[in-house]
């Protein structure tokens, strides 16, 4: 059988078929919300909301039992989409109020919710077997409701993501000017939190919650090492996305291994190499002198150089 | 076309005649606490529009808080704020308010051109997308202030002053009628500086009411209408500038000399320096 014959088999499967729609919109949307949380400071946020997510996940079981649902976990995206949302306001919350205590709540606020998760999965009737395929990921069992969830949040977060990417760049670049806009900081800071929340709900099932802050965050850290602006670090670190997840998903076809892992793996594998080669990309260009020809600012004996502090500043500072 | 698009200049003496009636600032007993601790106590403080006004006062005496109080910044613990007529909120004509800070937020890491970093002042309260002419703007912006050719430079890997000049450029990008600048002038140097205050000089002959905030009215001495100095939080000082010696601001006046700056008369001391409680 060549090549050629596998790909199309592969692309045959029904359930290749949703679990590649899955991985170019979750690939896409992830690093969309990543870059703004990195330019944020919060490159951990992805992986806190995935924690507290897990609860979520056990509390939908718990409710699906108690109403007797078929399949049993028919509510736990909706659980995880809840506590995702609420987890991130409380996080936001967390970081506005404060540093010191912060960031001790943060990680209290992390643990609890793995532990909660397996507490309540334990009294739902399930198995850690069965939080395992929310904790890494389980593409295979995507099924046609899935997807729709998938489609119809990720379609949400690329729309306001890009769609307002100006407004979440100045409140992300600079809080305090955009106070001084009179922009609202904090819808804003939320839309963001919110939109990490779905991101994570919506990746949960293709690399798993514990693995979901990669795919947000690793894409942008390729696409910042080559990239100039802002908007070009956003565009690639997307594209990137999804050709990692998409190629991860791809290799899982011929050879039996975790896809979720795999998706990480490659896109950690793209940032070694691109950290590696960007020496060699970005050459010192010799027309880019750091100091411009400007007059200098004192009268100086020709020998002592430009190093000398404007004489009007030095003696107050 | 970004500093005189409000009117022709009007001539300076006239300029207060046509100045609407509200002032741009009007603060009544203003008091900020930070941390539990009082840093601004009860300033009151209205600036007419068309005046620019330099806060004065040693580090640590409120300055910059009282400044972006007075923005939102950081909230009001009592006390009234009103801007172009306004109260403090989504009443305020944000799109006409522009601000300096001191230095350019440091930001995640992810690369940022000048472009985007002006083209972030086209966005306020009132505009959360932004205008189709964001690139012409920014550009004329940043031409304003002689730095046009670092549009799509990083701004990450700006010089401090080419960072300052990328900052006064998002506050004009605006067009506005309130300026508000926390010491623009810090670590710039002075062919810079100069070019700066007459940039300030043509805002203010076009009706621009300016806040600055200065550790030395250096080149600012000839375009300072009135000087607020605060010292532990409070006004001491409300009135004539300190007079900048007659040689000093002069254009021919030569900037080598070994000695210090003469201190203001009104400054005071240096709250290093504090009287003991």
């Amino acid at each position: 059988m060549t090549w050629w014959d596998s790909l199309a088999e592969l692309l045959s499967s029904p359930l290749m078929q949703r679990a590649l729609v899955a991985a170019v919109l979750v690939g896409a949307a992830a690093p969309v919300v990543g870059t703004f949380l990195v330019q944020r400071r919060l490159a951990l946020m992805g992986d806190g909301i995935g924690h507290v997510a897990l609860t979520g996940v056990a509390v939908g079981w718990l409710v699906g039992s108690w109403a007797a649902a078929s399949p049993a976990d028919a509510f736990a995206v909706p659980g995880a989409v809840v506590a995702a949302v609420v987890g991130s306001v409380v996080i936001e919350l967390v970081r506005e109020r404060g540093r010191t205590s912060g960031d001790l709540a943060l990680a209290i606020m992390f643990y609890g919710g793995i532990a909660g998760g397996v507490l309540l999965i334990k009294v739902a009737g399930g198995t850690n077997a069965n939080l395992m395929s929310y904790l890494f990921g389980s593409i295979a069992t995507v099924s046609t409701a899935d997807l729709w969830w998938t489609v119809a949040l990720a379609a949400l977060v690329l729309t306001v993501g890009v769609g307002l990417r100006w407004v979440l760049f100045a409140v992300s670049h600079d809080e305090e000017f955009a106070r001084a806009s009179g922009l609202p900081v904090r819808l804003v800071s939320m839309t963001v939190a919110t939109l990490a929340a779905l991101t994570v709900t919506i990746a949960m099932r293709v690399v798993g919650l514990l693995l979901v802050s990669a795919l947000m965050i690793v894409p942008v850290a390729v696409a910042q090492l080559y990239a100039r602006s802002f908007g070009r670090t956003m565009a690639l670190a997307s594209g990137l996305g999804v050709v990692v997840s998409v190629v991860g998903l791809t290799l899982t076809w011929w050879n039996d291994v975790p896809p979720g892992a795999t998706i990480v793996v490659l896109a950690i594998a793209v940032y070694a190499v691109g950290a590696l080669v960007r020496p060699l990309v970005h050459r010192h260009r010799p027309e880019d002198d750091p100091h411009p020809e400007m007059s200098d600012d004192v009268l100086v004996p020709a020998t002592a150089g430009e190093d000398c502090p404007p004489a009007t500043a030095a003696p107050r500072r | 076309m970004l500093v005189t698009s409000s009117s022709p200049a009007p001539a300076a003496g006239s300029r207060t005649t046509d100045a609407p009636a509200a002032p741009a600032i009007d603060a009544r007993d203003v008091h900020v606490t930070l941390g539990g601790r009082p840093i601004v106590r009860g300033v009151d403080l209205s600036v007419p529009a068309g005046q620019v006004l330099a806060l004065l006062g040693a580090n640590g005496s409120g300055k910059s808080t009282l400044v972006r109080s007075l923005l939102g910044v950081v909230p009001v613990a009592s006390g009234s704020v009103h801007l172009l007529g306004a109260p403090l909120g989504p009443r305020v004509p944000w799109d006409r308010v522009g601000y300096v800070p001191q230095r350019m937020a440091a930001g995640g890491g992810i690369p940022a051109t000048a472009l985007e970093v002006v083209g972030s002042g086209l966005l306020h309260g009132r505009r959360l997308l932004p205008p189709r002419d964001r690139r012409a703007r920014a550009r004329a912006a940043l031409e304003t202030l002689g730095v046009g050719h670092l549009l799509h430079r990083r701004v990450q890997e700006l010089s401090g002053g080419q960072q300052q000049r990328v900052l006064i450029a998002r506050a004009l990008v605006r067009d506005p009628r309130l300026l508000v600048l926390d010491e623009p002038t810090s670590g710039i140097d002075l062919p810079t500086q100069e070019a700066f205050v007459r940039t300030v000089a043509s805002l203010r002959d076009a009706g621009t009411t300016v806040l600055v905030i200065l550790h030395e009215i250096g080149p600012f001495a000839p375009l300072i209408d009135r000087a607020v100095v605060l010292r532990h939080g409070r006004v001491v000082h409300d009135g004539a500038p300190p007079q900048a010696r007659g040689e000093h601001g002069s254009a021919e006046h030569d900037h080598t000399h070994p000695h210090a700056d003469p201190v203001p008369p009104s400054e005071g001391p240096d709250l290093t320096l504090g009287v003991t409680p």
